[in-house]
């Protein structure tokens, strides 16, 4: 039933892209309790617009979240609807192969805080490219972090949109477009009243459902089985058709070349995604930006190994009972384990009505929609700050914008952001969007990271360098994407085994083409920029150390 | 700009730089040999990982793959722990004696 290969349908999962599948009947019990979300994270909102006046309570909550606060607000973003079904989806068709993609979702974060997190944080104020920016050419390096930013975030969003509204039709029994606006409606609710303050919150939220959520599952799963893992993977191995096979890898990473690739995307463009890079802006200093990469690495670790369980649980839950299977699908998936109703990806779901009735069933579905939303927002977010803070106010005012004029424009930018975000998702509604999320992640891994991590440790960068090196990672990030088999042979339809690129992720060489055009342009470059760039570094270097002069929260 | 000058001869300073370096770039270091040693491992030895443990059907993968996840955690905690105790000190430190 599935036409592609592996590695993309894996990111696909990131996508939350459900595969097939019809409307399910209207599950009034979700409905009520997503109601009941939605009711409170509005209320959020208005609490939060009442005080949110300055640019700093609109880009960075003013600064005064605290950092367990905010490692629940990171792992919020990044514990998309995506990893919960996908991952669990993916251990519920293949077992072992689920472990080894939460693996990599996982394993940017200790980065993140040995190199970026606290630098990050004595830096900047407001957006990455503050700290890009922070000793080069304005302009350029702006312009240069948007683009970066903004088609990271595009990507992402438009698979989020894809993902949502497909994932809505089933859990809810909603139409399509319906699903997709309402995402966008309130999803430009959130951010233009309520701005980083509502966002943070609607993400600590969904946050502590999603894990109270997924620890109910994992463990009711293990009280069936005596909290005996063992007892679990016996009765696993035993109706899973692959048997034993679920135990060890399978065919998801089977060359090399191109598992190393996809390690690299994973690792690094963890560390270049602007709507997690801009949650460190939110906390009062680097101290607490460390403490709270550090809660979020543990709820996204903890969170990880809860969906390994789900999986498991899942195949011997819910396979085995014909309740959950679509009797309408003859042709077994491909590892040859039962169909289910909606597709792999919904395995969770069944799971939760197997373990905790319709009740459970309807609290994990506006969990997952609570999910969705909250992502979709924190992109918004950084995408309108990108447009407001590096566009409009550093470069087109160069640094003199009016504080009310760039909050505006900032919500303007969001509503745009948002219509945009409706309209392709709808356009993208029957596309495959499967590579959207590994693009984006190769973007921010070749883009993003590249230039953030040179500009704050190597004193030879300078403007032209980064921004050579910046559009190369870019540029050649988006050719591999598209020539890869994902984009060529699955959704532009050319022969299998025709496409130029073999590597399913583009970071192995473009990470490589942007650090050696970074590095090459840089050290050629004689120009009377190149020599402040450099003069400059020392003095950013002890700020990125220290902290002194770095902005201070103006939490009321 | 000589604040800056005497921030870089301050002893304080040049000592949490070399040890704040030094330990990130090392555990980053270490980092990446677990990660990319575990996706090598699954890439050319999947059928190493397929050994079960004792006499069971669980295998070696399950506890390899699930310490990769833990390690990452501790790595971030051991950094975090040595940021608190001892950078947090020499930063304060530096702070008060360049305050201008």
């Amino acid at each position: 039933m599935k036409k592609f290969t592996w590695l993309p349908v894996t990111i696909a999962l990131a996508a939350g892209a459900v595969e097939g599948g019809s409307k399910q009947a209207t599950n009034w019990a979700a409905i009520g309790m997503f109601v009941g979300f939605v009711g409170l994270t509005l209320v959020i909102t208005y609490w939060a617009a009442k005080r949110t006046a300055s640019a700093a309570d609109f880009y960075s909550a003013g600064g005064g979240i605290t950092g367990f606060q905010n490692g629940l607000a990171i792992a919020g973003d990044y514990m998309s609807a995506a990893s919960f079904l996908g991952i669990s989806g993916l251990v519920y068709t293949s077992g072992y192969d689920g472990l080894i993609y939460s693996v990599g979702w996982l394993v940017g974060w200790p980065i993140v805080t040995f190199l970026i997190a606290e630098q990050l944080r004595n830096l900047g104020k407001f957006t990455f490219a503050d700290v890009t920016s922070f000793r080069l050419g304005q302009t350029e390096i702006r312009i240069l972090a948007a683009c970066g930013s903004l088609v990271t975030v595009a990507f992402y969003l438009i698979a989020q949109m894809v993902g949502a509204g497909k994932l809505i039709q089933l859990l809810f029994g909603l139409d399509y477009w319906i699903a997709v606006v309402l995402v966008g409606g309130l999803m430009m609710i959130y951010v233009t009243f309520g701005g980083m303050k509502a966002t943070t919150w609607v993400q600590i939220i969904k946050a502590v459902l999603l894990l109270s959520g997924a620890t109910f599952m994992a463990g009711a799963v293990l009280y069936k089985f005596g909290f005996s893992p063992e007892a679990l993977f016996t009765k696993a191995t035993e109706v899973h058709p692959k048997k034993l096979a679920i135990m060890e890898p399978g065919t998801l990473i089977s060359n090399p070349l191109s598992a190393v690739s996809l390690g690299l995307a994973l690792m690094f463009g963890t560390a270049g995604l602007p709507h997690i890079l801009m949650r460190f802006f939110t906390v009062k200093d680097a101290q607490a930006a460390r403490k709270s990469v550090f809660y979020a690495t543990g709820f996204i670790g903890y969170f990880y190994i809860l969906t390994f369980i789900i999986g498991f649980g899942a195949i011997t839950l819910v396979s085995t009972d014909a309740m959950f299977l679509d009797g309408s699908i003859l042709e077994k998936t491909k590892s040859g384990i039962a169909a289910i109703k909606g597709g792999s990806n919904m395995a969770a779901i069944h799971l939760a009505n197997a373990v905790g009735g319709n009740l459970f069933l309807g609290f994990i579905s506006a969990v997952a929609f609570a999910t969705i939303l909250a992502v979709v927002s924190g992109l918004a977010l950084a995408g309108a700050s990108s447009i407001s803070h590096d566009l409009y106010g550093m470069v087109i005012k160069g640094g003199n914008a009016n504080e009310q004029d760039e909050i505006r424009v900032s919500k303007i930018a969001t509503l745009v952001l948002g219509v945009l975000a409706i309209v392709l998702g709808i356009v993208f509604e029957n596309q495959n969007v499967a590579f959207m999320v590994g693009l984006a992640f190769a973007i921010a891994a070749s883009c993003n990271f590249p230039v953030l991590v040179t500009s704050i440790f190597w004193k030879g960068l300078t403007t032209r360098g980064a921004v050579v090196g910046g559009f190369l990672g870019l540029i050649s990030a988006v050719v591999g994407v598209v020539l890869s088999p994902a984009v060529w042979e699955v959704t532009l339809g050319f022969a299998k085994g025709s496409a130029p690129i073999k590597l399913d992720n583009p970071a192995l060489f473009s990470m490589a083409i942007a650090f050696a055009g970074i590095w090459l342009v840089s050290i050629l470059d004689r120009s009377k920029r190149a020599a402040a760039d450099r003069d400059g570094f020392d003095a950013q270097y002890v700020r990125s150390q220290t902290g002194i002069g770095a902005a201070s929260a103006t939490a009321h | 700009m000589s604040n800056l000058a005497k921030i870089e001869r301050d002893p304080n300073y040049q000592e949490l730089v070399r040890r704040r370096s030094s330990l990130g770039w090392l555990l980053s270091a270490i980092m990446l040999v677990i990660y990319f040693g575990f996706i090598l491992l699954v890439a050319y030895a999947p059928k190493f990982l397929g050994i079960p443990l004792g006499t069971g059907v669980t295998t070696i993968g399950i506890p390899i793959g699930l310490s990769v996840i833990v390690l990452a955690f501790v790595l971030t905690g051991i950094y975090v722990r040595r940021a608190n105790s001892s950078y947090d000190v020499l930063i304060r430190k530096i702070v008060e004696e360049n305050r201008s």
